[in-house]
């Protein structure tokens, strides 16, 4: 199983947790990720809003990077914008063929050619769709009994695309969350959106946002991301939030393949805990209070850095 | 699938193909029903759609309406017309800057900054980003806001001062001309 791997540019900053996290997680489940050394940025949704061929090229750009490898496979993509960004111009590509030519002579500039070859996928869908639960389930070292997880799928992932999921009901992460012996907590919110990108230019709309999910969330260990941006409106403004409605909303916040992680034995630095803001210290020690216990075929099996993915 | 490709780029008037965009749509309000952010919104999405059906440029531009949508695509998903609606939010946001409706300067900017960080380094670099774009407010304030997270972003590593290249030819400069170029004679 291999893919190439198609970071971001939050992956490189501030959701470098959820970079490293994902290439433990994918190291240790046997997934070879392949990095496309010049990737550049997806335009994010400043490209939509600013111009639309742009917004197109961007992307476009980075899956002819993939093309010109001639290797074939898909691409994984972690953040949930970068996956709609490059899943837009396959779809908009498919059905406009000036569209596609237009795309083709700006990336001409720099001798590339996009020619649809490449299927971009999201993290979770290959998580769930390809990898799936039982193949988790027989990785898991930590089995998280007694932890209450509350899937967060926010928008991007599951809309307007409806690749691997119910775009409305969502429920893809709950076998991956109960393969590692966690139980799901039932919330309703999981597709609802984090206020977004409003969070910079319209702080205080985003703001209810996370309020609103943050007091949906009460009664779980902690929420569970798959998108940077959920992730930083989520885990980066607790205080804000909390202060704004009145009462204490302070809950943890991972990224899914961290807590997969956790449960699959992989290391706190392996998996950046300490980056994240929300982990909360009741959490902490209530994994930490769990032992870690090989499974009996497991055990003799080399340990150490055979969850590294590969450069 | 819902959404269709854009229009508007070969089009001679981007409003008339934004207007054939939402032309089908019925007023039924589930889009509204369904927005996140409706509640912060001066006009909701369905009286949106109704103003561009009837070419209300002021009362378009005037609303922020399209600057609150944070493109969660649920009324895409739910319009019973199968209206490519969050495209068309976007689309609202680029004729505003065509049309030199800048009220929104804080969106603009931000948007602008942005997009200038990525023609520069190709990679955003977080850090040379929001100063440009605070310095292109010229406003104390929203930097303020900021700097809370900004210290503790630091303090974790997650983003850094670097040198900014300022003489060095962008990354993708050449991708940026090409598509100036390509807009320019559509």
């Amino acid at each position: 199983m291999k893919y190439f791997y198609y970071p971001g540019c939050s992956l490189e900053g501030t959701a470098q947790e959820y970079d490293a996290s994902t290439r433990a997680l994918m190291g240790a489940l046997g997934v070879e990720l392949l990095d496309m050394e010049d990737w550049t940025c997806c335009g994010a949704s400043a490209g939509e809003a600013t111009s639309y061929l742009l917004s197109m090229v961007l992307p476009a750009r980075n899956l002819a990077l993939a093309e010109k490898t001639g290797i074939e496979a898909d691409m994984l993509i972690p953040c949930s914008a970068c996956y709609l960004n490059l899943k837009k111009v396959d779809d908009h590509t498919g059905r406009d063929d000036r569209l596609l030519d237009r795309i083709n002579r700006a990336l001409g500039e720099e001798g590339l050619a996009y020619n649809k070859g490449i299927r971009p996928r999201h993290l979770l869908d290959i998580l769930a769709t390809e990898i799936g639960a039982e193949r988790v389930a027989g990785k898991v070292e930590r089995r998280l009994n007694g932890l209450r997880v509350a899937p967060y799928y926010g928008c991007q992932a599951l809309r307007p695309y409806e690749e691997f999921d119910d775009p409305q009901f969502p429920t893809s992460m709950e076998p991956l969350i109960e393969a590692l012996g966690a139980e799901v907590h039932p919330w309703g919110m999981g597709a609802k959106c984090c206020g977004a990108g409003l969070m910079t230019t319209k702080k205080p709309v985003a703001i209810s946002r996370v309020g609103e999910l943050l007091s949906a969330a009460r009664g779980a260990d902690c929420i569970v991301t798959v998108c940077p941006m959920c992730q930083m409106n989520l885990d980066s403004f607790q205080g804000k939030v909390s202060r704004s409605a009145g009462e204490d909303l302070g809950l943890s916040v991972l990224y899914l393949p961290q807590l997969m992680g956790i449960a699959l034995g992989l290391s706190e630095q392996d998996l950046k805990l300490n980056l994240n803001f929300a982990y909360a210290k009741n959490l902490q020690q209530k994994i930490s209070a769990i032992p870690l216990a090989p499974k009996p075929h497991t055990v003799g099996l080399k340990q150490g850095n055979s969850h590294q993915a590969p450069a | 699938m819902k959404e269709t490709a854009e229009h508007g780029a070969h089009a001679p008037d981007p409003m008339l193909a934004l207007r054939e965009k939402v032309e089908a749509c019925m007023q039924c309000g589930t889009c509204t029903g369904s927005c996140a952010n409706a509640s912060a919104m001066d006009h909701t999405p369905r009286q949106l759609w109704r103003m561009v059906q009837l070419g209300l440029k002021d009362e378009i531009f005037n609303s922020k309406t399209f600057w609150l949508c944070s493109s969660c695509y649920y009324c895409t998903l739910r319009c019973p017309r199968g209206l490519p609606l969050t495209e068309a939010m976007g689309a609202l946001k680029r004729l505003a800057v065509a049309e030199g409706r800048l009220h929104e300067k804080k969106s603009i900017r931000f948007y602008r900054a942005f997009l200038d960080n990525v023609r520069r380094y190709g990679r955003i670099r977080e850090m040379d980003m929001m100063t440009r774009y605070f310095i292109s407010l010229k406003n104390p304030i929203t930097p303020v806001s900021f700097t809370p997270l900004g210290v503790k972003l630091m303090v974790k590593g997650k983003i850094s001062v670097q040198m900014p290249d300022l003489f060095k030819a962008g990354k993708l400069d050449a991708i940026y001309r090409k598509v100036r170029e390509l807009e320019a004679e559509a």
